[in-house]
């Protein structure tokens, strides 16, 4: 199976007022395309800053990180941006659906936002697969939390997306709830052939991916 | 990626979501109260526009003081012209013991030669045009005059020693004038009335006119004939140069009008600001999700600007409508100054609506909506990461510069743009001082206030910069409003009341010489107090140090008139007592120092005259030179007979002319006045207590105006509040919730809220009273010369008024917020 995400030597730090602060360093790893990868470690351990690295949606201090065949970090932001349209999904901890917009509008900003003429069409589709083809026409207020990571799991597969970036997605849910949000990403993600990479504290989730990346003051320790 | 129809769709959910209220609410007013003023001085400038051809009711007009040669007459007809005669004075007319001063307009067959007359069968009836004119024995009156001597059509007046009856009202005479006209009726008769009325003597203030029409080349050639052979004193005028100075006015008073809305538009800006910069942090996170889904920053960018457009665009169409309602109004209110039909305005004003929103939403909304594109989309991830902060310095200078370049648009005039920015920028930075201070001043108040107050005070205080902005708008709204409504009413009043007792309340004009010792002899009879003549001789000004005035550039509108009128000259031995030397010397009698004149001070300013220049008068087709020898200072509301020039004696003695005089009659000899018109047809009396009472109506209509312009400031400084309620809504949400799960009722954080507000407004309503008082005062002594006594009902009105407005208005827009259950908000919050 041929990488379809990978990082080398890369490193993260910030100025503070205790002077520079390492928060990754050295990171190299290797994903294969469908691959699900989970990433542990305690709170301050450089996971979400690794996502983020990852994905494109920060710069990082050194190192380098190739998504789908481009490097990302010799592109600018708009170049990234461009590079997440066709190839990353996201699902976050928070949910951040617009509040503003319906299920339906939420699923479909992504679409139209790629400028997607079909956006209705496969928002409805995804939608139904999540099991939400009765609440399109809901705000995000009017749904409960299972229910708005729905819409979010939706928002992120419509894109067929090569590379889907889960952010703690059951950390505002129940056990049971989040039981049913996992099987229903998982489920999602054999159907579609999508790599998975998972950020969370759970034990039990982490053991459903293929590989476990675990991360201890900004280095990899094991996985 | 296609910007356009997402855009349009999130523009959509914006304003259904309310999101945008504000800020389109605030560009509303804006748009509204610029092209109310503009579609009005639109209107009133077409109206200008479409008489300037009948200005003059007719292609060429020669005036003069004095008797026209009919010779004028026979060489126009020769040449194929039509010619018409017109004579008109101020006079006095009688309807049993009741007068009014009129403007008197004889006028001859062929009148008017261009344009037509209208006229209607009742007062404020529907006019309809007429050919004729009134007959012999008729005049057509002026509905204000027949609303004034409270009479019918058919009415019959005394005019001079002439009986003449109303048969029409007047509506309009061609040269009447469009813009703001004067403040006397009209009264017109039929110029072979004219000796019957025995008002035309020797030296009396008659204007004669005569008229020309015809084809333009003929018009032209008998118009080069004429200023080859007219004579000294006769002056030509053809409709272009009739009209710049019609129009002129008419700009003048529309500019004013438009930097009075300005201030309105500045508000607004404001709050525009504060909505744009509540907008852009509402959206900080949706803009990181997008860009999270692959948005570029150009796409951002280019969604930020289209929205701006599309708000620009529907703001513009909704604002210009409200203010073409609004226009409606103010001619409504103007209705008596102006008089003339308004046609509907210019459709080009309507830009004017379009540039207001785009420079408002360029200079004060767009920099807080540009850093939306500087979103780290990691902000998905962590909430903390911001765009890098605004930079201040290019923020203020974008809107200062977008104010700059409105007024300037609306001016155009670089001095006046300075003059008016530096006035601008010093009230705000004066008021803002003024508001900053009295929010420090509330500090020790809260210890000894219950929670409710304490609440409230501590929210103003802790929103210091918010709320200053927020005292600074009503404020001077309050202001403006309290200065026109109180100040002004206050200052006529002290002015009133710094006249003496039995000052002159009539002045009589065009006395004949010869009569003046008869008409001292009737005052003494009829018990009036005696009184002085002074001597009167009209002249024009032809040279100064023997430099002629038309080769003479004069600074000002003012100084040029000064110039074109025939001025009036007197003569004295020795100097009044409400005249004051304030440079030179007075002259002495017999002390052989030849012509000499001394000048009131203020017009040899505006003439640029010096001691020991010399003047050079046209006086009856003489030349007169005199030096100038002393400057004067004259105290022109002892309402004495005063001059601008007095000559020495010795000088224009042997010309004829007339005396004036001004006397105190008391109510009870009114009837003498009947007499003395009856036996001296000629003499003109104005009544200064109906002259003052025309000018404070011309007044009120005019304040009336302004006010009603300034109601769109009340407005914008609405829009601030709401802007300010509306940038604080999550932290009240939060701040109400957590009150009441620590056991405080609904009704402690209502009255928190009303209490915040209240304050609010009475801090306003205190800044509007000091404003209005110190304005008052200043305008008092500095302007009028007058003592101010500070009126209590400013700062009644001022703090009652301001704390019911933005209390009520403020406790209005925060209701919903803490009227939500606490624990949603709480879960919400989280």
């Amino acid at each position: 199976m041929d990488t379809v995400l990978e990082a080398a030597g890369l490193g993260k730090q910030v100025s503070s007022p205790e002077g520079t602060l390492a928060i990754l360093t050295d990171v190299t790893l290797a994903i294969r395309r469908g691959e699900t990868v989970a990433v542990m470690g305690a709170s301050g351990a450089g996971k979400s800053t690794l996502l983020a690295l990852l994905a494109g949606l920060d710069e990082s201090t050194s190192g380098t990180v190739t998504l789908a065949g481009s490097e990302l970090t010799a592109l600018d932001e708009d170049g990234r941006a461009a590079l997440r349209a066709r190839h990353v999904g996201f699902v976050f901890q928070s949910f951040h659906l617009v509040p503003s917009l319906t299920a339906l509008e939420n699923v479909m900003l992504p679409l139209e936002l790629a400028g997607r003429r079909d956006a209705r069409g496969a928002a409805l589709e995804v939608l139904g697969r999540v099991g939400l083809a009765g609440r399109v026409g809901h705000y995000p207020r009017q749904l409960s939390g299972g229910e708005q990571q729905r819409v979010a799991i939706a928002r992120a597969f419509v894109t067929r997306p090569d590379v889907l970036f889960a952010d703690e997605p059951t950390g505002n849910l129940d056990a049971a709830t989040g039981e049913r949000i996992m099987d229903l990403l998982f489920g999602l993600n054999a159907e579609t052939g999508a790599t998975l990479v998972l950020v969370t504290h759970d034990l039990a989730l982490a053991s459903r991916c293929g590989r476990v990346i675990r991360l201890d003051a900004g280095r990899i320790v094991g996985g | 990626m296609s910007s356009l129809p997402f855009v349009l769709r999130s523009l959509l959910r914006d304003l259904k979501s309310g999101e945008l209220a504000v800020l389109l609410l605030a560009l509303l007013v804006a748009v509204a109260s610029l092209t109310a003023v503009g579609f009005f001085t639109s209107r009133v400038g077409r109206a200008v526009s479409q008489q300037a051809g009948e200005v003059l009711a007719a292609d060429l007009r020669l005036e003069s003081a004095r008797e026209i040669a009919t010779s004028y007459d026979d060489e126009a007809g020769r040449r194929g012209l039509a010619v018409a005669r017109v004579m008109s004075m101020p006079s006095v007319v009688f309807h049993g013991e009741d007068s009014s001063l009129v403007a008197l307009r004889a006028v001859g067959a062929g009148y008017p030669l261009r344009g037509r007359l209208r006229i209607a069968d009742e007062p404020f009836g529907e006019p309809r045009a007429t050919g004729s004119i009134p007959q012999p024995g008729e005049a057509w009156a002026d509905s204000r005059l027949l609303a004034r001597l409270g009479v019918p059509v058919g009415a019959k007046l005394s005019v001079g020693s002439h009986e003449v009856r109303v048969t029409q009202v007047l509506d309009y005479r061609p040269d009447q004038g469009a813009g703001f006209g004067d403040l006397s009726a009209t009264l017109m008769i039929n110029l072979a009335d004219i000796a019957a009325t025995g008002l035309v003597q020797p030296g009396s203030r008659v204007s004669r006119a005569l008229l020309f029409a015809g084809d333009t080349d003929d018009v032209a050639a008998f118009r080069d004939w004429l200023k080859a052979n007219k004579k000294p004193g006769e002056r030509l005028q053809a409709i272009e140069d009739a009209s710049p100075q019609i129009r002129a006015s008419s700009d003048r008073a529309g500019r004013f009008l438009s930097l009075a809305s300005l201030v309105s538009v500045l508000l607004a800006a404001v709050a525009v600001a504060m909505a744009a910069r509540r907008y852009a942090a509402r959206h900080l996170d949706n803009v990181a999700l997008m860009k999270c889904m692959g948005a570029s920053q150009g796409f951002v960018l280019r969604q930020t600007v289209l929205q701006l457009v599309a708000i620009a665009v529907l703001v513009t169409i909704a604002g210009t409508a409200v203010g073409y309602v609004a226009q409606a109004g103010l001619a409504w209110l103007l209705r008596d100054l102006i008089r003339a039909d308004l046609p509907p305005p210019a459709a080009t004003t309507a830009w004017l609506g379009l540039v207001t929103s785009v420079t408002i939403l360029v200079g004060f909304a767009l920099p807080p909506l540009l850093q939306l594109k500087r979103v780290p989309p990691a902000r998905v991830l962590r909430r903390n990461l911001e765009p890098p902060p605004l930079r201040y310095a290019a923020v203020y200078l974008f809107a200062i510069g977008a104010v700059l370049a409105l007024l300037y648009w609306l001016v155009r005039d670089p001095t006046l743009v300075s003059v008016v920015a530096i006035g601008i920028g010093g009230t705000f930075l004066a008021l803002a001082l003024g508001g900053w201070l009295l929010v420090k001043a509330l500090a020790p108040l809260r210890r000894g206030v219950g929670v409710a107050w304490r609440y409230g005070l501590a929210n103003i205080a802790r929103r210091g910069r918010d709320s200053v902005v927020q005292i600074v708008a009503f404020g001077l709204g309050i202001m403006v409003l309290l200065l026109l409504a109180l100040v002004r009413d206050d200052l006529l009043e002290n002015w009133r009341a710094s006249l003496p007792a039995g000052a002159p309340n009539y002045f009589m004009i065009n006395i004949r010489p010869d009569e003046g010792e008869a008409i001292e002899a009737f005052f003494g009879e009829r018990g009036l107090p005696p009184t002085e003549l002074v001597p009167l001789v009209r002249a024009r000004l032809t040279a100064i140090n023997e430099v002629p005035v038309s080769e003479i550039r004069f600074q000002g509108d003012r100084a040029q008139d000064f110039v074109e009128r025939e001025a009036n000259l007197t003569w004295a031995a020795s100097l009044r007592d409400d005249n004051r030397l304030i440079s030179g010397t007075w002259w002495r009698a017999g002390d052989g120092g030849g012509p000499r004149v001394s000048v009131e001070q203020e017009y040899a300013e505006r003439l640029g005259l010096k001691l020991g220049d010399t003047v050079t008068y046209d006086v009856a087709g003489e030349p007169v030179t005199a030096k100038i020898t002393s400057l004067r200072e004259v105290r022109w509301d002892s309402f004495q007979p005063n001059f601008f020039m007095v000559f020495s004696p010795g000088v224009l003695e042997d010309v004829t002319g007339t005396l004036i005089t001004s006397v105190h009659v008391r109510p009870d000899q009114r009837p003498a006045l009947v007499d003395l018109v009856r036996q001296f047809p000629e003499v003109t009396i104005i009544d200064l207590d109906t002259l003052l009472s025309q000018v404070r109506d011309v007044m009120d209509k005019a304040a009336l105006a302004v006010q009603y312009v300034f109601l769109f400031t009340l407005a914008a400084g609405l829009t601030v509040l709401l802007a300010a309620v509306q940038a604080t809504r999550d932290e009240r949400r939060y701040e109400s919730a957590m009150l009441r799960t620590l056991g405080a009722s609904r009704r402690v954080v209502f009255q928190g809220v009303a209490a915040e507000f209240t304050a609010l407004g009475l801090l306003a309503g205190v800044l509007a009273a000091a404003g209005a008082t110190v304005a008052g005062y200043f305008l008092a002594r500095e302007v009028f010369n007058l003592e101010y006594a500070p009126d209590p009902w400013v700062w009644i009105a001022g703090i009652a008024g301001g704390a019911l407005l933005v209390g009520v208005a403020g406790v209005l827009a925060a209701r919903s917020v803490v009227t939500q259950p606490p624990a949603a908000t709480l879960r919400q919050a989280q």
